[in-house]
């Protein structure tokens, strides 16, 4: 069966994008501060925001994708072609990180402040004598060797290849069993999927570090790069588990039974658990030492006037509401329970990444107005609008699957 | 006088065809006595779904609370404790550092209430005498329990009706 994407769901897409447009228009001229230094940092911010929160809803689908083949699981593969279709957003989302990243290291905006080249001379010379550079930081000045711009556009550049090149490897892939049965090609795309892991593993991080931690610069964390990662697998997980809830009650998907939306359920609510513990021990174990270069990220956010009441709000949200709901069985198998928990913690995810960069790129600057919402809306309408219309480019259900009967036959 | 029929199977796929051709008789089954899960055989003898969650549940409720009752009188009221120079002597300034040991309280009430749970509704705790009608079935042998007692059918109909099953032994006793 093929997804038809047209009618009313594709005009809605397309009028959330147009609504983002127009957002991203007007908003460049609306949420000017006055102030030249900060300028149009509140737009670059929120372009970063949205930019980074739906690409990484795409690159937690190739990652669970990889997942479910290097663990040979039986149960994904009728929703299979669902998690494919939410790559289709992954190279606007690259395209959108580096507009944002190559337009920092113009500088055309200054959410990195690592990127003023400036911070890293302890001298500089001033009237033909060395000065002491007042700008100098002695802590970026440190990491001088990671932020150097040919390492960080390497990086970048190497994550991004990965991320499109596996993406578009493993949908070849698909396709291609589609039209011949293979089981070479299926160990293939086994073997490679762990090979994507692997790459996966440390480009998460390392990726989570150099565009969303760097931001404030002088702050670091390890664990950093598994809470994104923690968080974006969530959000992808709410996304695929409402949309397969509407587009069963449309007729598509009928192989997809009360097992696999329990499954869905289930990791909805696990992996929302494991972002909550990932967020407390990161930030239980700098609040207990309480060490000054460590402790900067939260006191301008949990201990700050504007920020810290929405940062606890969106932490117990995204904490306690899956929690408390989705623990019993019954409400996992039950969209009445699934619906409102998704939508919220949905919104609690994006929160949490606004969080993440917000208050270190506007400060006490920030607002939060129609442009946010907008640009939001329209970046929601831009994902969607492209997972669908990926959808429709292939059988809903894989054909030649090694395990497709397996996963039909899915029960409990 | 009421009888109580051990069929015994040789296979579990067998013992579920059985078990549905004899429900769709209307044949009550009381219990099957397996060496290992049946994956499926609860909806067809009519066994509700347990509550041992909703349980386990409530004993790490029970955890949390203790948790927090005794680290805010062991910490805070009893003896207040400076450590690593958080000397707020309140509970809710000091929560984020009780909350690791909370949860591992919780998860340890939890898992042992419901495990000793679980060995006490099933009578299974050590030292239980067995409950089993055959050793055989800690083995390779299936068996299941039907009685007249909480059958409308007679003991002549029901024995007419095991036999048609893929059965490999019948032993009908009789009970008070």
């Amino acid at each position: 069966m093929e997804f038809k994407f047209e009618g009313r769901a594709k005009l809605l897409t397309q009028i959330l994008m147009v609504v983002g447009l127009i957002a991203l228009v007007i908003g460049y001229f609306t949420t000017e501060d006055p102030d030249p230094e900060i300028g149009h940092t509140r737009w670059w911010a929120n372009l970063l925001v949205n930019g980074f929160f739906y690409f990484s809803i795409s690159l937690a689908a190739l990652f669970f994708y990889a997942l479910q083949y290097a663990t040979e699981s039986a149960w994904s593969v009728v929703l299979k072609r669902f998690f494919e279709a939410m790559w289709g957003f992954l190279p606007y989302g690259a395209a959108v990180m580096v507009i944002v990243l190559a337009a920092g290291e113009f500088d055309i905006h200054h959410l990195y402040h690592w990127m003023d080249g400036s911070l890293y001379d302890e001298l500089i010379m001033v009237d033909g004598s060395e000065q002491p550079n007042p700008k100098y930081d002695a802590i970026i000045a440190g990491k001088s060797a990671y932020f150097s711009e040919g390492f960080f556009w390497g990086r970048t550049i190497a994550y991004l290849a990965t991320f499109l090149g596996f993406a578009h490897l493993f949908r070849k892939w698909s396709l291609q069993e589609d039209a011949v049965p293979s089981l070479d090609l299926h160990y293939k795309q086994f073997r490679r999927s762990a090979l994507f892991i692997v790459f996966f593993a440390v480009f998460s991080s390392t990726m989570a570090w150099d565009w969303i931690m760097s931001i404030d610069t002088h702050w670091f964390s390890t664990l950093f790069g598994w809470y994104i990662f923690s968080g974006m697998w969530v959000s992808m997980i709410i996304f695929t588990n409402v949309c397969m809830l509407w587009l069963r009650t449309k007729g598509y998907f009928q192989e997809v039974n009360e097992s696999h939306m329990h499954d869905l359920g289930k990791w909805m609510f696990a992996i929302a658990m494991l972002w909550s513990y990932l967020f407390f021990s990161q930030f239980m174990l700098i609040w207990y030492s309480n060490i000054p270069e460590e402790v900067t990220y939260y006191v301008s956010r949990l201990f700050s006037t504007e920020y810290g009441t929405p940062f606890i709000a969106m932490f117990l949200i995204n904490f306690a509401v899956p929690f408390y709901v989705l623990i019993a069985r019954d409400a996992k198998r039950n969209p009445k329970f699934i619906l409102p928990v998704a939508f919220l913690i949905f919104a609690g995810h994006f929160a949490d990444v606004y969080l993440m960069v917000i208050p270190g790129t506007l400060f006490e600057h920030h607002d939060f107005g129609l442009f946010e919402v907008g640009l939001f809306l329209g970046f929601l309408g831009l994902f969607i609008n492209r997972t669908l219309s990926t959808l429709s480019k292939a059988s809903l259900i894989p054909k030649n699957h090694p395990m497709l009967q397996e996963s039909k036959d899915l029960h409990y | 006088m009421n009888k109580v029929f051990h069929v015994m199977y040789d296979d579990d796929d067998k013992l579920m065809e059985a078990a549905r051709e004899l429900v769709g008789k209307g044949v009550h089954v009381n219990e099957v006595y397996s060496p290992f899960p049946i994956h499926g055989i609860d909806p067809i003898i009519g066994v509700k779904r347990t509550r041992l969650a909703i349980a386990s549940f409530m004993y790490a409720m029970t955890g949390m609370s203790l948790a927090i009752l005794g680290m805010w009188y062991f910490m805070i009221s009893d003896w207040p404790m400076n450590i690593g120079g958080k000397p707020s002597f309140s509970l809710f300034e000091n929560i984020p550092s009780f909350i690791p040991v909370t949860f591992e309280f919780s998860v340890l009430c939890g898992a042992h209430g419901m495990a000793i749970t679980y060995l006490l509704r099933n009578g299974t705790l050590p030292g239980m005498p067995a409950s089993n009608p055959d050793p055989r079935t800690t083995d390779d042998k299936f068996v299941m329990e039907i009685t007249t007692s909480t059958n409308s059918l007679n003991a002549k109909k029901l024995e007419a009706a095991i036999k048609k099953t893929a059965l490999l032994e019948l032993s009908i006793k009789d009970v008070k």
